[in-house]
């Protein structure tokens, strides 16, 4: 089990587009993933759970993978958050 | 043969099949279902959710035509939340454990999920909910295998019969397969109506519950000049209507001529015809008709079915593109205008008693100002590359244009100090819509540029006849004489003034009304872009001379059926 804690820096958070996009992402590794809000905690292959977590800008989340690619997965997650702009 | 009537909406003749636009009912069973077959209402429930995803795949690739790659984006997301697996999961659960048919798990997560997302009290959230209840909606149907109705599905040209329709509906739909529209709600300003007048499709709007007597598939003529629905027409009937439509296909061809004419009588008094637009998709539309500037530039269509407001940028973006596109033309740009039937997701609006008398268009914005200084900061910006100028709704009174001013000055000041462009001449006007605006119209003269008339909410405010109630829709009337007398008291105080005065209400790109308003002084009309060759004819037919005094008899008329007698003579 890996995980790390990042912050979001885009204006619109992980809503709409990015939430889509962060949970595509996600889903390409066959590895567990969650992200913690808080005390929240969800399910980051679902788009549903990271709606109603509402991550938005300057919130600090703890993305944590666990199982095959487990390295791959946060590694490319951390890097998805980082480069959002919009 | 049987026939229907309603009110005319959008003219032309048009015959073909009717198509009954209707949400069929789904049955959910409340029966618990034998444990043996859980795995079969799973495989159900996966079944549906394939058929679902095709759909919306569907829906997806015909908005990226429609509405651009931006919009049609949100199905994308529609998909991802259908396929959900924490969804997925509920379903089989409730159907595994709870013996639930896969339409009640199905209706019941969806709708669970809808409602807690709804009371996050948050207008995003609250937007996600309608979304699930949307794609829930969808998912049930094709899980208990019932068609939903979908206008975008529409293969063939028909006559679409619905109670109503939503602008997201009609977003959906392929323009080249609607002949015409016949609903039971509306009136001649409900949203299909002024759609269907600007895509040029024939409409009969407001037949109320005589509608129930019409099926699918029957054949009709559809009359939308007079509002007229004829079913299992005769034969004679049909070949008196096939002339018509004759009639009307050599009379496009005679107002295609008109494109490059000025508007001006044959005395040589020339006035403007602009078109009224929503959006800079809507620009080509009004230079293909002939529009010589846009009269009414509506801003809330940017604002609404956002998840939030639209930022300087984005507006920006917008408002520039129609300057550029318009180039030398003007542009009236009217500020934001919500509040009385047009909401916003993300901004909370309180239930009103009389949206129409309520918290609406400036009186909005100047409890929230950000939003108004954020937009004329877009505006100022924009008009450096255009001809911009500058409209506000619903104003009552002096001390509103006086606020409104300084405001406009201040961003004007910010932008000089930030060194950024933007036109130091631009026009700033009011709408007057408001029966206190025409009343004060001489003092309001004096402080403003221009006028622009908004025929639909003076009438209603003039006359307090609710223009969406179909009980008193004959009531309202914007030949009332009390109406004319407010459009010629605005009209004569701008001219004082030196100022200009058009008019962007629905009686501008009436033709009837034409000969009569230009007789009155009107110096600029503007309306959907398709009614401006019509409007144009009328006014190349006539003198200035014989227009005053045809205004000058109307105004002396004590009814609306004398004035309409009169111009009538004048038009035929």
């Amino acid at each position: 089990m890996v995980f790390q804690e990042v912050e979001i820096v885009n204006p619109t958070g992980l809503h709409t587009r990015p939430g889509k996009q962060f949970v595509q992402e996600a889903k390409k590794y066959p590895c567990d993933i969650s992200i913690k809000k808080g005390d929240t905690e969800a399910n980051a292959k679902s788009l549903l759970k990271l709606l109603k977590i509402g991550v938005s800008q300057g919130d600090r989340i703890t993305i944590t993978c666990d199982g095959e690619q487990e390295t791959e997965a946060l590694a490319s997650l951390c890097t998805f958050v980082a480069q959002l702009s919009e | 043969m049987t026939q229907l009537r309603g009110i005319p909406a959008s003219p032309g003749v048009v015959t073909g099949t009717t198509y009954l636009f209707r949400h069929e009912e789904v049955h959910i069973s409340d029966a618990p279902i034998a444990a043996g077959d859980a795995a079969k209402e799973i495989q159900r429930f996966l079944d549906g959710r394939d058929r679902a995803e095709a759909q919306i795949r569907e829906v997806h690739a015909k908005a990226l035509v429609t509405l651009g790659e931006d919009e049609a984006e949100v199905f994308e997301g529609h998909i991802e939340l259908l396929i959900d697996e924490e969804i997925e999961s509920d379903v089989k659960r409730h159907i595994e454990q709870d013996l639930m048919c896969a339409e009640k798990a199905v209706y019941l997560v969806m709708e669970q999920n809808a409602v807690d997302m709804d009371e996050l009290d948050d207008p995003y959230m609250r937007e996600r909910a309608a979304d699930l209840r949307d794609i829930g909606k969808r998912l049930l149907y094709c899980v208990a295998g019932v068609a939903l109705a979908d206008i975008g599905a529409i293969a063939t040209p028909v006559i679409v019969v619905a109670d109503d329709l939503a602008p997201s509906e009609t977003a959906q739909m392929d323009r080249s397969k609607i002949l015409g529209f016949v609903t039971a709600a509306g009136g001649p300003t409900s949203h299909v109506a002024i759609m269907a007048r600007s895509m040029e499709i024939p409409a009969v709007v407001g037949c109320g519950e005589a509608l129930g007597q019409l099926a699918g598939d029957e054949p009709v003529v559809l009359d939308g000049t007079v509002g007229e629905v004829i079913v299992h027409p005769d034969k004679s009937t049909l070949k008196a209507y096939q002339q018509k439509i004759k009639a009307q296909q050599r009379e496009a061809a005679e107002l295609a001529e008109l494109k490059e004419l000025p508007g001006q009588t044959t005395d040589g008094h020339r006035v403007e015809l602009f078109a009224n637009i929503g959006t800079d998709a809507d620009v080509a539309g009004a230079l293909e008709h002939g529009a010589e500037g846009v009269g009414l530039y509506r801003t809330e269509f940017l604002f609404m079915d956002k998840p939030a407001m639209p930022d300087e940028e984005e507006q920006f973006r917008a408002y520039r593109a129609v300057a550029e596109a318009m180039g030398d033309r003007g542009v009236v740009v009217r500020t934001i205008d919500i509040g009385g039937d047009k909401g916003l997701d993300y901004l909370e609006f309180p239930a009103e008693l009389n949206p129409f008398l309520g918290w609406r268009a400036i009186r909005m914005c100047f409890d929230t100002p950000e939003i108004l200084d954020t937009q004329l900061r877009a505006l100022l910006r924009a008009s450096a590359f255009g001809k911009l100028q500058v409209m506000f709704p619903m104003v009552i009174s002096l001390e509103e244009i006086r606020r409104l001013r300084a405001q406009v000055n201040a961003i004007m000041d910010q932008l000089r100090k930030e060194k950024v462009a933007f036109d130091e001449k631009i026009e700033i006007g009011i709408m007057i819509e408001t029966p206190a605006a025409a009343v004060i119209a001489p003092q309001l003269a004096k402080e403003v540029d221009f006028f622009s008339i908004g025929t639909n909410d003076l009438t209603q405010y003039t006359l307090a006849v609710d223009r969406g109630n179909e009980r008193i829709a004959q009531l309202y009337d914007p030949f009332h004489p009390a109406v004319l007398q407010l459009i010629q008291r605005v009209i004569d105080a701008a001219h004082a003034q030196g100022k200009w005065v058009g008019m962007c209400g629905e009686l501008a790109g009436d033709e009837r009304a034409a000969v009569l308003l230009l007789g009155m002084g009107l110096d600029e009309f503007s309306m959907s872009a398709p009614a401006i060759a019509r409007v144009k004819r009328a006014i190349r037919a006539t003198s200035r001379s014989d227009a005053q005094e045809l205004a000058q008899r109307a105004l002396e008329a004590g009814t609306s059926a004398e004035i309409l007698e009169l111009v009538q003579a004048v038009s035929a």
